[in-house]
């Protein structure tokens, strides 16, 4: 016993003790829970070094430091931290994006702030969290707070949810698909209530038309994901993917699927010219009109992250996922699925320049009479080419 | 006065000889001196004073008869003996604009409401009643609009001086 | 339960401060779920007593607060009211001067127009038409400047002409704009006339019926869009307005139904156009004019008493100002007939019936100006 070699006390197990310790909820390689890992085991191994320095009785061997179950507890915990801000990332980088696009598109100058005007949303977010946190008198208080609080938490579960290759994801679920699409479709349910509970009839009429727009476009939406859960025989995002790279881009039998869905995406992450709940040109700011400074900012980031998901469905269903065809998985599929949300996400900013607000009545014919036809068409077009056996 | 002819695009000659046969006396017509003004010499001007109860009739005449289809404007002056209620009326077919002139007492300012013909005039008497007293008879909303409601007095008449003034 | 506690409508009061309202204006709307069913529009809280005002100020006083009426009008303001002093004096303006005054208030009018197609862009919801229309009026403003040294409150019309010759190049110049104008306005159109969202927002909401325009008072491309042919320039000219060659665009003349808010969104777009080929025949004519000749004559401080009444067309309608004189530097009264006044008084009947998504669409094609509505 002593004083023992920070090498004893910071070392990196291989993947097989740590799938075989029995705390390692992941059967399969996983990247962020192995850089959390390696993280924990950094820092605990030197926690327990500095702490052996001045207790020589305290030793890798019987510390519970190391232990596997601390050790593991702690990767999950990094972990979720890791995945969060990894999602955050790519969500101010589609905000650069989109800013930078309409910038270009409206003729005027993007942002400016930092490289390539990168950290105007950094500023942006610092100055609605300095604002000062206003709530009016007159409203209903337990559910103005939960509901917002559960219309960001959920945007940014489901985002966070959303796998970025088959080594980058939080849960593997066989029915990932089914769980995500649930938790999106919560967002009417919370809106109409925090529309409620703000006691104002901008709010009100604005969450309304939030849950009737929601409601309509979730059923196209959700026959396409059945649909392509049918093409690929499977209801998990990894197979779905392997099944287009074994085959070819679900873009290419079902284009039309492709069209339904964007569309139906840019409805449900409520963005021009869908985004009559906020419509501010008559309801002020819609369901959002009394969440002021810090709440208004988290909302938008909420509804970034509700785009940020919009996209990635649409490429892990119709662009082959993190695969490239004929390269499989690249080194980096993680780069491979972000580049590709930035492309779809470049869509929706060009839409949102090119397009005036759509009206309720408008909005609900599209939903209804235009995209559920083309989503069951698109549907019969999928089982005819199921039986004919080519795919 | 559905017997009555319908002039679709009364010419000023028209204009006066209709107004003058069906009012005779009650209307008096103006005439101007200006030689330059372009709208004066071209006739598209008509000058008429009248009294108040004339006035309703003859709005109705004008409207129903000599198809002078829009309210223009209504204003008033105050000639601090008396208070006058100016109408612009226009006939869009011909361009001609009637001005009629309405002298009332400042002891009794009540004027029939022309607003149940033109509808354009509606806000141009709420505007007239609350910045002259003006009381607009039969009107189907007289509250002040531009001013506070709690106003009780009346901003354009001479008697009230702005600060600065003389 | 007392039958006429109605729980089904709600009156949501839209304004002062609200993005549709472009100004500080109320309309207060009773809404059954989306569809209004009643209508009431307040304004007042801009009221700043101009006309008297006026009665403390010298005739020549008045032409810089004319501008001041209305910000994206201020030629055709200080306009009208150069030329109802004049008809006071019953006085003509030089040759050259009445050129001028229709160059610079066809400027006025192009630019008012981007102005209000850029606020259409808001309203509808699509921010690239507001960016775009306002790079177009910049070119506009920059005449302005050329011309009156101001861009918004110009200051240039003066009783008995205009305040100065143009510049040297200046034909050059707003020819250039012109032709870069009539180009560019086709890239803002590409957004909104052939895209069928936006028609969509326009087409079919807010029909007026020619009767009830005239009879409600409404005026300007709003009336035109509507069925009523009736345009100030061409049947009441003034200046030199008559010398010129241009068309009035009226739309849906038999239409029984009247217009729609796209068919007075079609007016003022074709307003512009002919705004363009009256500032090039403009240009041809004051080349006949000799450069010498006067822009302005000298007129008395005083004016003789009288009553005097003149009417010009303003990008909004028909602005008339009536003037009454006592002899003295001062005018007696000066009453201010401002169209969008007018118009907004009628806006109850124009929201009857739609829902509230069409609200800033329909009230985007009276192109409020606060500042010459309460005055």
């Amino acid at each position: 016993m002593g004083y023992c070699s920070i090498l004893e006390w910071i070392f990196f197990r291989p993947w097989d003790s740590i799938k075989e310790s029995g705390y390692c909820p992941y059967s399969d390689y996983n990247l962020p829970y192995m850089i959390g890992l390696r993280l924990s085991e950094i820092i605990l191994g030197f926690i327990g070094w500095l702490i052996n320095i001045f207790v020589p009785s305290w030793s890798p061997e019987n510390s519970f430091l190391l232990s596997p179950a601390l050790l593991n507890g702690t990767a999950v915990v990094l972990e979720v931290v890791i995945i969060f801000a990894v999602g955050f990332i790519i969500n101010l980088t589609m905000i650069w994006e989109e800013r930078k696009i309409l910038g270009r598109t409206m003729d005027r100058r993007a942002t400016m702030i930092g490289p390539l005007g990168y950290f105007q949303c950094l500023g942006d977010g610092l100055k609605t969290f300095c604002k000062e946190n206003i709530a009016p008198r007159a409203i209903d208080k337990k559910v103005y707070w939960w509901a917002l609080s559960l219309v960001i938490g959920s945007s940014v579960l489901i985002a966070c949810m959303v796998p970025l290759s088959d080594r980058w994801y939080i849960v593997n679920y066989d029915a990932g698909l089914m769980v995500i699409f649930g938790l999106f479709a919560l967002a009417p349910f919370l809106i109409l209530s925090a529309g409620w509970a703000q006691n104002n009839k901008y709010s009100l009429i604005g969450g309304m038309r939030a849950a009737e727009l929601m409601i309509s476009y979730e059923v196209p939406m959700l026959i396409m994901l059945a649909t392509t859960c049918l093409m690929a025989e499977t209801y998990t995002i990894g197979g779905i993917v392997k099944a287009q790279f074994d085959t070819v881009w679900y873009i290419v039998p079902q284009c039309l699927g492709f069209f339904v869905f964007l569309v139906a995406a840019i409805a449900e992450s409520e963005r021009v010219p869908f985004d009559l709940s906020e419509a501010e040109a008559e309801l002020v700011e819609g369901w959002q009109t009394e969440y002021a400074g810090m709440k208004w900012g988290l909302i938008m980031l909420g509804d970034y992250f509700r785009g940020y998901t919009a996209c990635a469905f649409i490429v892990i269903l119709y662009l082959g996922g993190w695969m490239l065809p004929g390269l499989g998985c690249t080194p980096v599929p993680e780069l491979v699925f972000i580049g590709k949300v930035c492309l779809v996400f470049a869509i929706f900013a060009i839409a949102r320049g090119a397009y005036p607000r759509v009206r309720t009545d408008q909005i609900l014919n599209i939903g209804w009479k235009v995209l559920m036809p083309l989503a069951l068409v698109n549907l019969a077009f999928v089982i005819v080419l199921k039986t004919v056996g080519w795919f | 006065m559905a017997d009555e002819e319908f002039f679709e695009a009364p010419t000023f000659d028209e204009i006066n000889l209709k107004i003058q046969a069906k009012f005779g006396s009650k209307v008096t017509f103006k005439s101007s001196t200006k030689k330059n003004v372009k709208a004066i010499n071209e006739k598209r001007r008509v000058f008429m004073s009248t009294d108040r109860e004339t006035l309703y009739s003859l709005c109705v005449y004008l409207h129903d008869v000599l198809n002078f289809e829009q309210c223009t404007s209504v204003c008033a002056v105050d000639y601090v003996e008396y208070i006058q209620i100016v109408y612009f009326i226009t006939n869009y077919y011909t361009g001609v604009m009637a001005e009629i002139t309405v002298d009332i007492t400042t002891s009794d300012l009540h004027v029939p409401s022309i607003s149940s013909i033109w509808e354009g005039a509606n806000w141009h008497e709420r505007e007239t009643y609350e910045l002259f007293g003006v009381i607009f008879d039969g009107h189907p909303k007289l509250e002040r609009l531009l001013t506070p409601k709690d106003y009780e007095f009346y901003p354009f008449r001479k008697s009230y001086k702005l600060r600065g003034a003389e | 339960m007392n039958e006429n506690y109605d729980t089904d409508q709600m009156w949501i009061t839209m304004g002062p401060q609200h993005p549709f309202s472009h100004g500080l204006w109320t309309l207060r709307v009773k809404a059954d779920g989306e569809i209004i069913t009643d209508a009431e529009p307040e304004i007042g809280y801009l009221h700043r007593g101009w006309e008297k005002e006026c009665e403390n100020r010298t005739y020549a006083k008045i032409i810089p607060m004319a501008d001041r009426l209305c910000y994206s009008a201020s030629m055709t303001w200080s306009h009208v009211y150069c030329k109802v002093v004049e008809e006071a004096l019953d006085i003509e303006v030089p040759e050259r001067a009445r050129y001028l005054r229709v160059i610079a208030d066809e400027i006025c009018r192009i630019q008012s127009h981007l102005m209000w197609l850029a606020a259409v862009g808001t309203d509808l919801g699509n921010l690239t038409v507001f960016l775009w229309a306002l790079r177009e009026r910049e070119f506009f403003l920059d005449l302005n400047v050329r011309l009156c040294g101001q861009r918004l409150t110009t200051n240039y019309p003066r009783i008995g002409g205009v305040r100065n010759d143009m510049p040297y190049y200046f034909e050059r110049d707003c020819m250039r704009c012109v032709e870069r104008f009539e180009k560019a306005i086709w890239e803002i159109i590409k957004l909104t006339d052939e895209s069928s969202t936006f028609v969509g927002r326009l087409k079919g909401i807010g029909y007026l019926k020619a009767k009830d325009v005239a009879n409600w008072g409404i005026t300007g491309p709003a009336m035109r869009g509507c069925g009523v042919d009736y345009d100030v320039r061409r049947d009441d000219p003034y200046d030199a307005y008559e010398d010129l060659e241009f068309e009035v665009p009226v739309l849906n003349k038999d239409n029984p139904m009247g217009g729609d808010a796209y068919s007075r969104y079609m007016v003022r777009i074709e307003e512009m156009f002919q705004s363009c080929e009256m500032i090039r025949q403009s240009f041809n004519k004051l080349k006949t004019i000799p450069k010498e000749s006067p822009t302005r004559i000298k007129v008395p401080r005083c004016i003789p008493a009288g009553t005097h009444c003149a009417k010009i067309e303003d990008p909004r309608g028909e602005s008339i100002m009536y003037l009454v004189s006592d002899g003295t530097e001062k005018p007696y009264r000066l009453k201010v007939r401002s169209p969008v006044f007018v118009n907004v008084s009628a806006s109850r009947h124009m929201v009857k019936g739609v829902r509230i998504a069409d609200i800033p669409a329909i009230m985007a094609m009276i192109d409020m100006c606060l500042g010459e509505t309460d005055r």
